[in-house]
Parts: C-alpha cells; structure tokens; sequence
C-alpha cells in the first residue's frame, strides 16, 4: 500500500525538499500558526496552555511512527480506506451533450462518501483522537454543522471508549434529524444551541465554553480546518489522506494528474485535504466552491466571495460580517456549508492566486444533486452537490481529454429530507 | 493611563464595575454608567457588544445581543465613552471586548479613537500574547492601556510572557470557565493573587463570578481590585432603561463591603 514506504511525518508534514523551496505552496503555516496575514491563536488566555500543549503533542505525534501505524490500520480497516477513484462515465456523457464541439472534459470522483460513516469527515475524526488519547484526554466534545462531523465523533468515541458531547444548533438539528439519532444511539449527547442564529457558528461558540471550563479533562475534535492553530494544520494533515491517495491512484489508472480539482467548502477541509497534495503540481488547476444560497446579493455562505478578512473562532480569515465587524448570519440549504468563515488557508490560497474560488446556488446544488442521482446511481449529500453542479459547469468549457476531479465528500441519506422539501415532495 | 493608575488606592482594593454598552439602547447606557460611578465604582469596564462573545456566559451573551438588536454601532460605544469622559473627568474606562470589533478598521484607528474618546485601556478577550502585535503595539504607541488576563492556567513559565508589555492592571480571571456562572474557592484565589504579586509591580484585579458583597470583601482583602460584571448586567436585564437606580444600589452594596474590608 502507498503508505509502507512513507513515514507518517513526511507525509503529515511540510518536509519533502520541494515543500522547502520559497515559493512552494505547501509549506505553511509559520511556526505562529499564519498563512500569510490568516490563520493565528486568536483564543481566551484559559485556552492558549492548551492550545500551545496541543501543539506541542501533534508534532511528537508527527514524529512517532507508532501514531502513524495506528492512524493508517484504523483508516484501512475502520473507515474503509483507500476510497475508490471513479470515472462518472454517464455523467461525462451528459455533459457533453450539451457541450461545444471537441469539449466535455471527463468527470472523475473521489469516493469519500463510501467512507464509514458517509462522509469525509472521519479521517480528521481518527487523527484527533489518536491525539486525545496520547494527551490523556478523558472526554471529547465536538460542534457540528450537518450532524456529519458529530456522527464522525460519536462514533470513533464509542469506538475508544470515550465520553461525547456534541454541541450542534438547534435549526441545523430540526433539518438533521436523522444524524441527531445515530449520534443518540452512538452514545452521544446532543446539546441544543440557540443563541445566535443556532447555526453551526454558534455551536463552535458553545463549544469552546464548554473547552474553557473543562480544560482540564477535555479534548476538543474541531471538525474543519479551521480553529485556532494547529488546528488548521493538523486538519488539513489528517485529510490530506483524500488528495494523496487521488494524486496516486490518478497516475495508476491513467497515466497522468487531473487537470482540474473541484471541492465544496464550508469550512474547507474536504477541499484542503484534496488540494494540498496537489498544489506545487502548476499544471493542475484548482477551484473551491463556496455556497451562494439565495444568491450573492441575497443571505449566503460565501464567505471569500461576500466577506472580508477578520477575527472569529481562533483565527483570522475571511469572514462574513458587517461593517462594526460583527458576524452575520450565513445561510445555506446544506447545513455543513452554513457557516460564516472558511478556513485561513483557503483565504491565504485565494490571495496567493492558486486556487480559484467561485459559488454556487442552492437551486443549482439542488440540480447537481438530481444530475447525480438520475446519471450515476450515487445520492450524494447537499455539500458535494455544490461541487457537482460547478463540475458540470466546468466541464463544458474544457476539452474532452482533459480530467476534472471532484470529492464525493458525503453521501445524501440524511438530506433526503430536506431535498424532499426543497422539490415540493412529501415523504 | 494616569487615571487608571491612580485608581487603586492604597489602603483599600478598587471596584471595577462591567456593564455592555448600548444595554438596553445606546441611550440608556450614560445613565447607568453615572449610577456606577455614584454607586462607588472606581473603574468602569465598557463591555463592546460582539455576535459571538465566545468566553461570556449566558448574562453577557443575553446583553450582548439586547445591544445589538437595538441597533448599537462601534460609533455609539465610542460616543458612550467619549460623553462619560466629559462627565467625569477622573474616573477611568476600559473598553473590554472581542478582537473583530476592535480591529475591523485597523488597529491603528481603533487607538485613534480610544484616544479621543478618552479611553484609558483595552481588555481585549480572544487576543493571547501570541497575537499581541494585532492590536497591542498600536494602542501602546498612543499610550492606552493593554490590559491582560491572567487565568488559573497560566503557569509560572508562562506568566512573564503575559506581564511583558502589560499595563493598566492585571486581569486574574479567577475560574477557568465563562463569565457569571461559577465562583472560585477563596483559598486559590489567595494563592493566585500572591503569585500574581510576586511577578509584577501592577495592580492584580480579580473577577469572574463575583456576585455578593461578602464574596468582594473577601477578595478585597487579599487583591487590588474586584471585578463585577454579569450581576450588574443581570439586574438592567431586569430593569432595562430603568436599571440605573437599582445599578446604584447593589454597586455600593459591593463598594461598602470593599471600603470596610481591611
């Protein structure tokens, strides 16, 4: 398998010659935790001991090759991993119908939905409480937004034994509620939140009150990439399983690397952990896709689009909000991307030029969800749904031997009921 | 900074009275700031309304948003500061707050404006030493107090870090937690104070789930100041633009226990 001849700190760490070069894309953060002018420890006092013994944990964690053995066993026999590369066959053949002569790239997912659990998000989930465990944590808390990322923690807490509690908004609960049952009977507790717009970001806010009076026993299993440092970093390590396992299976099957790395971002750690890997590969394009709700001028989750740069959450990024600087409130149909941030590496990788971020409605998400369904036989969830309408868009305008690579970062049996609403149907 | 300096006196702690500003409207704010001073609060600490005060407890949040959903802007806050200025010319005012609200505009401008609006320090909640330079060497250049926290986690290897560079006071957060729910044990905040003393020549104020005024003797007997904040704010959440007169008389039910304490 890839991961034998690679010992976990080069693959977790910016340690290769080239990730040493100036101008490579994949060295940050600095040893402050910035990209660029984002990222940082924007936290309480209460929690920058444990902030900075965090840190210094992961890169003992970094260094053991012990960590990377049980990280690696548990990915390949737990969650299923590698996930498959697959050539969506039917779905290229649509678009290309409707697509000038000659073009109609083909359209390529990476199958992270297939992973236990449905989704992405259990890769970090397995790499943090490997942590947890290493720091002597006895209880683990989590915020989540589509219920993804608690059902993730929920369940590698019942899997180490440990006590969970998940802080989630109480609007995301009333659209999630399936999740909220599997976090239930994975032996969670689910905590309503309802301040603020009892969204995702106010779950993070209840979360770290939580983190802030049990510092003491209480690791908390940040699902995005995004927080204050390490955790953008350790993040985007610990997903980086996504990308370096396309980047290889992409050259086994065809010889070559994609052209065009499509992802959806809320926070952004399915597209961190797809891109990084790729980034000092100039000749693969890559682009972000952010929520555009109702529309841009209307309520959206478009953080980079629609916001400017500023503090929130433990660091400084792109930020939706006003002109005092407080929050406003995001709105998306896909609870996993309703949240007014992104992480500081997005917005450093956006103002470095090399990655390109664009949006895309919940109406056109709607469409990408049905394209998938009706031509390849996946029901994806609302957050990749965003990535398969602008793959679609996308792919018309590139040439038919070109490949475009999206993640399949979820699958979409907890929305079925919320597309059901949005189409007019009764279940 | 001169005020603030002189406000702790020698032979008794000083009172630090929070209120968030604009609560209930930026109109009312003036008056239950006068109700803090008559009540006999030595320092006001003007709370700056955040969406998302991540390190309050439920009382603050509560007032945060009621400021917030009446409309208050950063220029009400600054107003509120300035026209308090005018009116009592001694007392000094912090503004404490959320790092978004304070350095949208930049740094710089934000000392600026603390400057005109005879500001005399910034407690600024969610940024560490680590990040000082987003927001400290500015209000430094124009001589407004950093005021920094320190908190039952910050350890001895630590502290000097957080002392460089600090002034004002020294911020003791005395529970690892939010602001208004619990209360720490008297004998760690002794503990506390003294090694805080040890390592600095500021004065150590501490706060976080002071309620009764037997709670701020007992801390004034041991530290240079009591921090009260979520009580106050519980009782205009109660009165709403007629808290101040009742403000008045719980703050010098707290100023009387403080002035008899040693």
């Amino acid at each position: 398998m890839w991961t034998e001849s690679l010992p976990f700190a080069k693959r977790f760490a910016h340690m290769t010659k080239q990730d040493k070069l100036s101008n490579s894309f994949r060295n940050q953060p600095d040893e402050r935790g910035h990209f660029g002018q984002f990222g940082g420890r924007y936290v309480a006092e209460t929690l920058m001991p444990l902030i900075l013994d965090l840190e210094k944990h992961y890169r003992a964690a970094q260094a053991d090759p012990a960590f990377a053995e049980e990280f690696d066993d548990l990915l390949e026999h737990y969650v299923g991993r590698p996930s498959p590369l697959y050539f969506a066959e039917r779905l290229t053949e649509h678009v290309r119908k409707d697509a000038p002569e000659g073009k109609g790239a083909q359209i390529w997912f990476k199958r992270d939905e297939l992973n236990h659990t449905g989704a992405h998000k259990i890769n970090n989930c397995i790499g943090q409480i490997l942590l947890a465990k290493r720091m002597g944590k006895t209880r683990i808390i989590a915020e989540t937004g589509a219920g993804q990322h608690g059902v993730a923690t929920a369940t590698v807490c019942a899997r180490f034994g440990l006590p969970c509690v998940i802080y989630m908004g109480a609007t995301d609960i009333e659209r999630q509620k399936p999740n909220i049952f599997r976090m239930r009977l994975l032996g969670a507790e689910v905590v309503p939140v309802t301040s603020g717009s009892a969204t995702l970001k106010d779950a993070m806010n209840d979360a770290l009150r939580d983190w802030v009076a049990n510092v003491h026993d209480t690791f908390y299993i940040i699902g995005t990439a995004a927080g204050p440092h390490p955790y953008p970093e350790l993040v985007r390590d610990f997903q980086s399983v996504i990308g370096r396992e396309a980047r290889e299976q992409m050259l086994a099957r065809t010889g070559r690397l994609p052209d065009m790395l499509v992802a959806a971002i809320g926070g952004g750690s399915n597209a961190i952990g797809l891109f990084h890997p790729f980034l000092d590969d100039p000749d693969v394009e890559m682009l972000g896709i952010e929520a555009a709700g109702h529309g841009l001028e209307k309520e959206h989750a478009a953080s980079l689009a629609g916001g400017k740069p500023g503090i929130l959450h433990g660091n400084k990024t792109y930020l939706l909000q006003d002109e005092d600087g407080q929050i406003d409130e995001a709105h998306s149909i896909s609870a996993g991307l309703d949240y007014p941030g992104i992480g500081p590496e997005h917005s450093w990788l956006k103002e470095s030029g090399r990655v390109r971020y664009d949006s895309v409605t919940d109406t056109e998400a709607l469409e990408g969800f049905q394209l998938l369904c009706s031509t390849e036989g996946i029901i994806p969830a609302l957050e990749p749904s965003h990535a398969i309408a602008a793959v679609a868009r996308e792919a018309v305008k590139m040439d038919r031997d070109q490949i475009i690579l999206a993640n399949l970062c979820g699958r979409g049996d907890k929305d079925i009921f919320t597309v059901a609403e949005a189409l007019g149907t009764e279940i | 900074m001169t005020r603030l300096s002189n406000a702790f006196p020698t032979d008794r702690a000083a009172l630090v009275a929070f209120v968030t500003g604009g609560d209930p409207t930026a109109a009312d704010t003036g008056a239950i700031l006068d109700a803090l001073v008559e009540g006999g609060a030595d320092i006001i600490e003007l709370g700056m309304p955040f969406t998302d005060p991540m390190a309050d407890g439920p009382a603050i949040q509560a007032a945060n948003i009621r400021s917030l959903s009446t409309g208050t802007k950063t220029a009400d806050i600054l107003n509120i500061a300035n026209a308090f200025r005018e009116r009592h010319p001694t007392v000094p005012l912090v503004l404490m707050g959320y790092a978004n609200p304070m350095t949208i505009r930049g740094a710089d401008w934000f000392a600026d404006a603390c400057v005109k609006a005879g500001v005399d320090g910034v407690i600024c909640v969610d940024i560490p030493v680590e990040e000082d330079d987003s927001l400290g060497d500015s209000l430094r250049a124009k001589d407004v107090a950093v005021i920094r926290l320190a908190t039952p986690t910050t350890d001895a290897e630590r502290l000097p870090e957080i002392l460089n560079n600090a002034s004002g006071f020294l911020y003791y957060v005395s529970v690892a937690g939010i602001t208004g729910l619990q209360q720490a044990a008297q004998a760690s905040i002794e503990e506390a104070v003294a090694r805080l003393k040890a390592g600095t020549d500021l004065p150590v104020a501490v706060g976080f789930g002071v309620r009764t005024p037997e709670q701020a003797a007992d801390i004034a007997r041991v530290a240079d100041g009591v921090v009260v904040g979520s009580a106050i704010v519980e009782i205009i959440a109660e009165h709403g633009a007629a808290a101040a007169p009742h403000v008045k008389d719980y703050v010098k039910s707290l100023s009387d226990a403080i002035r008899s304490a040693r």
